[in-house]
This record gives C-alpha cells, structure tokens and sequence, in this order.
C-alpha cells in the first residue's frame, strides 16, 4: 500500500512540476461562481494558466481539503467555516510583500470576526439569504418571513424552500423570537418545530429551485439567495427579494491561499488581483453579489449599483446577522428537527 | 460444467484480480463502519473517541425538549421504509415495461437484435443528471406534456407531476429500465422456441404459455434485472433529489445529510453500514426464494 501511494504522489509531483514550469494556479471555488472574464484578464496580465475546479458546499471543500493531496492554491470558504480553516492549519497568512493592496477593502469587511485584521483572507462575495416573491401572486410586504412559515392563501402550494438546514433553522429561530441562531432554549426550539411542520404541507418543493423555475412561474415564492434572486427577476421583472425583519442570515464567501498551495505566489498574485476594484466589479457582474472591495462599484452598470437585491434597504440592515457555526449539540437537534420535517 | 478450480496457476492468474476486488471493497467498508462507532469530529469528519452513539441515534432518538425520554426514532424509519417502498414500485415497474420490451427484441431476427439492444443502451450515453433534468423539462408546470395538453384543451390547468412520488418513479424507472431488458434479453436470447411451440402443441392457451413456459425459463434474467434495478434504486440520490423536489427524503438524502450540514459522520457511516445489511440480507433471502424448487415453495 505504502509503495503505491509513495509512486503515485511521486507520478502527481512529477506531473505538478512539469505544469509549473509555465506558471499555473489552480482555484477550488463554488459552482458557476468565477468569472471567466476575470480569469481571462488575470491570464492576460500576468501569463499564468488558471484552473478551476468546483464545489457545492463549504462541508465538501473542507472534507477535500483535509484530506490533502488535492493539488488546489485557493479555496473559497465561507465566513462559518473560515475559522475552522485557520484553526486547523490549513491556509497560510497572506503574503504582505504580494499582497500589498487589502486597504482597498471596505471598511465594514475591514476587520472581521472570523478573520481580525484580515490575515488570512480577502473579501470574494458577500450576500444575504431572503426571501423570493413572486409580486403578480401575492403584493403584500415581502419583508416578512411568515410569507414562509404562515403563508398567505394566494402563495401557499407555490413555495419552495431551499435544503439548506443552516440558513432555514436560522431564518425560523428569528422569526420564533430567537436572537441567536444556535439557541439551546428548549421552549423556542419546540415553537420552531411545530412552526415548520405546519408551515410544510403549503410548500411545494425543498429544491435549489432553478431560476427558471421562479422565472417561469413554476415556483411563486420562497427562501433564497440575493444574487439568485436577482438573476431570477431579470429574467421576470415580477420577482422581489424580501429582507425578513425579524432577522436574516448575511454571509461572505472569503479567498484564502492553502497551506499545501503548489504555487503559492501564483496564488498570493490572484488575491492582491482581485483587491483591485476593476476586478472586483468582474467578479460581482458574473455573480451578481456585492463583493467588498471600496470603488468596484464604480466600475459596474447601472444595473448592478442599484439592485434593491444587493443594496439593503436602511431600516433592514439591522436585521442582517452574522453569524458563528452552532455547537455540535445544537446542529444535532437541528438535524433531528430537520429530519423530523423531511420524513 | 462442474470443474474443479483451485490449481495453483489459477490462483496465480486471478491474484491481482481478487486483490484489488478485496481491497477496494473490504478497505472503504472497514473505514465506514470503524467510523460509525466512533464520535462526530468538529466541523466534520471523526473524532476518536469510541462510542455507540451512532447506532444508538440511528434507532433510538432522545426527545429534543425533555433528554429523558427516549423514544424509537421514527423518521429514520419511515424514510428506510420510503426507499425500500419505491425501489420495490421501481423494480415492477421495470419488470413490467421491461418483459414485453425484451421479448420484442428476443423475437427479432437476430440481425437485428443487435441494432434494438444498441438503442436500449444509448440513454448510458449521457450523464444521469443531464437525463433527469430532461425528465424535468418535459413534466414540469410550464413543461413539454403539460403545454401541450393545455394547447390541446385536455386540460384547463397544468397538472402537478413535478415535486410528486409519481415525478420520481417515472424519473427511476426511466433510469433503472435498461438494467432489466438487458438481463432479461440475455435470458429469452437463450430460450429455446420450439418449446414454447411444444407448449402450444399441448394446447396450453398463451397465458398458460406464458406462465407455465416462458416464466420458468427466463426466472434467472428476472431475478438478475431485479438485484441489478433494486439495489442502486435504494441508494438512488440525485432522481429523487431533482424529481421530488426534496420534500421528503430518501436513504441517500438522510445519509448526505449527515456528511453535510449535519456533520455527523458517525451516524452517517451507521446509516450506511445499517443499508448495507439490509440489501444483501434481502439478497440472500430473495436469491434463497428465486433458486428455491418450486414444490418446495409450494409446500
């Protein structure tokens, strides 16, 4: 066994070494989440080839990349899993010397929970989990996340929720009364529950929910994603995205350089690239979701600087959190609940 | 047809065969159920920390709101029941569409045959998630069979087939199909005609044919189609995922789910060990059944 393994990462670094010789980085990102053109122009500017591989969730990256031998440079976590990164040493500082432009970062991304003083990583896209609606179906406030859990007559049957247990257990615990998303409160936890069986028999689907779907008619409204969303009502300007008042998720998706990175100054060169506001802007025109760096904006269309999904609406801010990872006794209950609701 | 094996050159030969058959099979199994007795690691993976939690959790859950009751964890139940349930309907549905399928082409000239079973196998041509997505387009709300029903006047509003159990069916039956028409093709290639004739001859009427014939004879191609659409069909992920449209779970859900957002692997990998029990042990009671006499049945 020993022998095999030893020639195979023998025969890899072999492989590796030959690539490096024309200058390569190799990005682990989200699915359909960079920017070709921004790849281009990196190519473009500074001769190295770009490879990008995918993946659909913060729990597959982390599992990959603990494992070792996976042959990636940049990883993309989100703000949860970013300390779990860093604790488990498994992306390196960034390099000040290549990395010299993080004072373009916005001042509220500036220094950051997960990551004080900006260490480790740098701003790629940040984002909040709302709500979809359908406004031809139902015109009432789309700011209430009971349009969910206690939906109108006119969207029940229409709803489709997103199988993420972390954002849905969250967007519930607020809309409970909960003020922290990992809460222990036995009481609130039940109240949670029952809201959610209750609410289910109105919903149609627990699916990703293509944006054709909600473009099309096929879904009326539901938990989802900003940037979605507003990919989803260009398609259908009838689309609002809803701020739930009583609290909502805020996420960031973060650029790190890992620790095992085969090229890690390819990869210290991409992070500084995409601090530049040109760059940024590309970045959030593919993915339309706001990206963090201070002037990108300037370099978007029109379309993107005013988007009611990305620009949050003064009195909502407030209710946009935050938020650390639940212990692993909290995501058990919620897992029990969540299993409870999908049996 | 009975030969004795075991000659040292024979090992020899099929050394390297069984070696990786042993390892890549035994190795991860190993690991799965080391796993599922030990304790659930910080963001993922495994602690080790021996412990029987796992398959106490799989079972048994603890009352969220009050620890002291401990009551059976239905939900676990009921979505193993799930599964087995619609890989069961899938198996029929499959043995139902995919005898007559197989008889047509077994009947062909045998020139032929070879262009009918080609056709069969082109759907392997493409990824599964493409074919599902298919599958979607055509029944979804503003979909190809509802449009046109609609434009037809057959119906005033699109029916609902996406997101149902009826979605996830056609979408597994669809998928699994080929893996019946082709154990059953291989079985009806080899049967012999003139005793279907000499059944006739006897004035047997076509049902009696049939099942007193042609069953009997073609049984091991029915009983290899149902083990080979069976056993992925439980495991089966992204069809019911795509189709269903998640509103309730499969096994594969349940098991992902634990892997994933939930982070428990332990009780994932006793989820897995507890599927993998359940499949071969109807196995070797569904292959005890099929190989079984018939009087022996009977009686």
């Amino acid at each position: 066994m020993k022998t095999t393994l030893a020639l195979l990462s023998g025969a890899l670094m072999a492989t590796a070494g030959a690539a490096q010789a024309q200058e390569v980085l190799n990005i682990y990102n989200w699915g359909n989440y960079t920017s070709p053109e921004l790849i281009e122009k990196f190519t473009e500017e500074t001769g190295i080839e770009v490879t990008i591989t995918d993946y659909d969730s913060n729990d597959t990256a982390l599992a990959r990349i603990r494992q070792g031998g996976h042959g990636f440079d940049i990883v993309v976590p989100s703000n949860t899993y970013v300390q779990t990164f860093v604790e488990e040493g498994l992306i390196q500082p960034l390099d000040p010397e290549i990395v010299t432009d993080r004072g373009n970062i916005s001042p509220q991304w500036q220094d950051v929970a997960f990551d004080p003083g900006r260490e480790y990583t740098v701003p790629w896209a940040w984002g909040t989990t709302g709500l979809i609606v359908n406004s031809s179906v139902y015109d009432g406030d789309p700011n209430d996340a009971g349009l969910i859990f206690d939906p109108p007559e006119e969207l029940a049957g229409g709803i489709n929720v997103i199988p993420e247990m972390v954002d849905v257990m969250s967007i519930a615990v607020y809309y409970a009364g909960g003020e922290d998303r990992c809460t222990t409160d036995t009481e609130l936890l039940r109240k949670v529950r029952d809201m959610l069986m209750e609410a289910k028999p109105d919903w149609l689907a627990l699916d990703y929910g293509t944006i054709d779907a909600y473009a099309q008619g096929d879904l009326e409204a539901g938990i989802y994603w900003n940037g979605a969303t507003m990919r989803a009502r260009l398609e259908n300007p009838d689309l609002v995205y809803g701020y739930p008042r009583t609290g909502y998720p805020v996420w960031m998706d973060n650029v790190a350089v890992l620790s095992d990175a085969q090229n890690p100054e390819n990869a210290m060169q991409f992070v500084n690239f995409i601090l530049q506001p040109e760059n940024a802007a590309l970045i959030s025109e593919f993915a339309r979701y706001a990206n963090g760096v201070e002037g990108s904006a300037e370099f978007m269309d029109e379309e993107m600087r005013n988007a009611p999904e990305i620009v949050v609406p003064e009195d909502l801010v407030s209710a946009g959190r935050f938020s650390e990872p639940c212990s692993q006794d909290v995501t058990d209950i919620h897992t029990q609940i969540w299993t409870e609701l999908l049996q | 047809m009975r030969r004795r094996g075991g000659t040292l050159w024979n090992w020899l030969l099929s050394a390297p065969a069984l070696l990786v058959l042993v390892l890549a099979a035994s190795g991860p199994l190993v690991i799965v159920l080391v796993y599922s007795f030990l304790s659930p690691g910080n963001m993922g993976g495994v602690a080790w920390e021996p412990s029987t939690d796992a398959w106490f959790r799989l079972f048994f859950k603890r009352d969220i709101f009050d620890p002291e009751v401990v009551t059976w964890n239905e939900a676990h139940l009921v979505v193993f029941w799930r599964s087995v349930s619609l890989s069961l309907q899938t198996t029929a549905i499959c043995a139902i569409l995919g005898f007559p399928t197989a008889w047509f082409i077994a009947t062909r000239a045998p020139h032929r045959r070879a262009l009918w079973l080609f056709l069969i196998t082109i759907p392997f041509w493409t990824n599964l998630l493409v074919r599902t997505f298919a599958i979607q387009e055509l029944i979804r709300n503003t979909g190809t069979i509802n449009s046109l029903l609609l434009r037809l006047g057959v119906i005033g509003e699109p029916i609902q087939m996406m997101y149902t159990d009826f979605a996830v069916l056609v979408g597994m039956a669809y998928v699994f199909l080929p893996l019946m028409v082709l154990p059953l093709y291989a079985a009806m290639d080899k049967l012999d005609m003139r005793l279907v004739e000499a059944g006739y001859d006897l004035y047997g009427g076509r049902l009696q044919v049939l099942r007193h014939v042609i069953f009997p004879l073609v049984k091991p191609g029915f009983v290899a189609g149902s083990i080979l659409v069976f056993i992925p069909a439980i495991g089966a992920y992204v069809t019911p995922r795509v189709l269903g449209g998640g509103r309730t779970m499969m096994l594969g859900n349940l098991i992902e789910l634990q892997f994933g957002q939930g982070r428990n692997w332990p009780l994932g990998s006793a989820m897995a060990m507890l599927l993998l029990i359940v499949v071969v042990a109807a196995l070797v009671l569904y292959l005890r059944w099929a190989n079984a006499e018939p009087e022996q049945r009977n009686g």
